[in-house]
């Protein structure tokens, strides 16, 4: 049985897609049989990021609708073996994911991968929910900035509330992923710092994932960005966020500013 | 000092901290998202009432959440000096 890990945010933009598809490579990396499910109906953007866009088929709305089959719709990651993709429909019709459709699905997928992680869309309406229904780990994805902390406190709290989990009187396991961390500015304290983050909302730290060209870079060739370039400072933070999320207890790397000869100057002023 | 110093170590994230901090506590009062605290309120509510007069807007439950131990603060007013019966009983 896989274990179901769902991304979410409550605001949009923050990251989620890109760390579901470098989780999500990260894991097949280690030879897990890993499925990134888009959630995010009629803005389907996952596919882009994993380079699949031209495969796409079928979609999660047709397999629902009976007008696929599943092993039809998955598609195949170019690059690792045991890395799938199911798509989202571009349909406008928001209530074309149901739920009776969504938990066949991801109990058929659940059956024969050890990973399904669902890529959820912005927002706390229907898709959202949706997206995290079935998970057991949710990952947090939150920026250091005030509006992205708000709408995560927001989303733990409907995690708490409307997910199978809590309808069993049990707990999703939730981790907060910071990403988009910019130590120049972490360091200028003009950005809230990880100790700050971590005490306001009250969650495990699953990784620290530094803003960089280097994701921008990855999703303009259709690769996810732990694999693109494996050393990059972003793809380091999501193989040790992946490992950490398979038990291993990997130490945690502040991504640290590199300072120029102008920055060392300052810092030996100030 | 001074003025090299605001010019080059702007800090407004201990502002955002701090206004962040004192919305969360209300919204996470409020909105709660959870349907745990609302029936614990109504719960509570409804056993108080049984012995002494207390409406809707007297329980206040508030949860505040944190590792290792979370808080659930229970608040009930009663209206007037309560009488609990330790007179008679001494
Ligand atoms: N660590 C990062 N460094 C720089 N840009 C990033 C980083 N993470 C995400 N982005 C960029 O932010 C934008 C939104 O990311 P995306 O993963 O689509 O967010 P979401 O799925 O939450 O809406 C994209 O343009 C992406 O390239
Ligand atoms: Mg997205």
């Amino acid at each position: 049985m896989a274990k179901i890990i769902t991304v979410t945010s409550g605001k949009g933009g923050v990251g989620k897609t890109t760390t579901t598809a470098a989780i999500g490579a990260a894991l097949a990396r280690t030879g897990d049989k890993v499925v990134v499910v888009d959630f995010d109906v009629g803005l389907r953007n996952l596919d882009l990021i994993m380079g699949a866009e031209r495969r796409v088929v079928y979609d999660f709305v047709n397999v629902i609708q009976g007008d696929a089959r599943l092993p039809q719709a998955l598609i195949k990651d170019k690059r690792l073996d045991s890395l799938f993709l199911l798509p989202a429909s571009q349909t406008r019709d928001k209530d074309a994911l149901t739920e009776e459709g969504v938990d066949k699905v991801i109990g058929d997928l659940s059956r024969h991968f050890d990973w399904v992680i669902c890529d959820s869309p912005a927002g706390i309406e229907r898709g959202a929910t949706l997206a995290m229904r079935h998970a057991e780990i949710a990952i947090v994805v939150t920026n250091p900035e005030v509006s992205s902390v708000r709408d995560s406190d927001r989303i733990v709290g409907i995690l708490d509330a409307k997910t199978l989990k809590a309808e069993r009187g049990e707990t999703v396991d939730k981790r907060l992923l910071l990403t988009r961390y910019d130590p120049v500015r972490a360091a200028r304290g003009d950005m809230l710092k990880t100790e700050d983050v971590l005490e306001i909302l009250s969650l495990p730290l699953l990784g620290i994932v530094p803003e960089s060209p280097d994701v921008l870079k990855a999703s303009n060739m259709g690769v996810p960005v732990s694999i693109n370039d494996p050393n990059s400072a972003p793809a380091r933070a999501y193989h040790d966020a992946a490992l950490r999320l398979k038990g291993e207890d990997i130490a945690m790397e502040t991504p640290r500013q590199r300072l120029g000869l102008f920055g060392k100057f300052l810092r030996r002023a100030a | 000092m001074t003025l090299w110093k605001r010019l080059f170590s702007s800090t407004s994230a201990p502002q955002a901290r701090e206004r962040l901090q004192i919305l969360l506590s209300h919204e996470r009062q409020v909105l709660g998202g959870s349907d745990l605290l609302s029936s614990l309120r109504e719960e509570i509510l409804a056993v108080v009432a049984k012995h002494v007069p207390c409406e809707q807007d007297n329980v206040k439950v508030r949860l505040e959440r944190g590792t290792p131990m979370s808080i659930l603060e229970i608040e009930v007013e009663v209206r007037g000096n309560l009488d609990i019966g330790i007179s008679k009983a001494a």
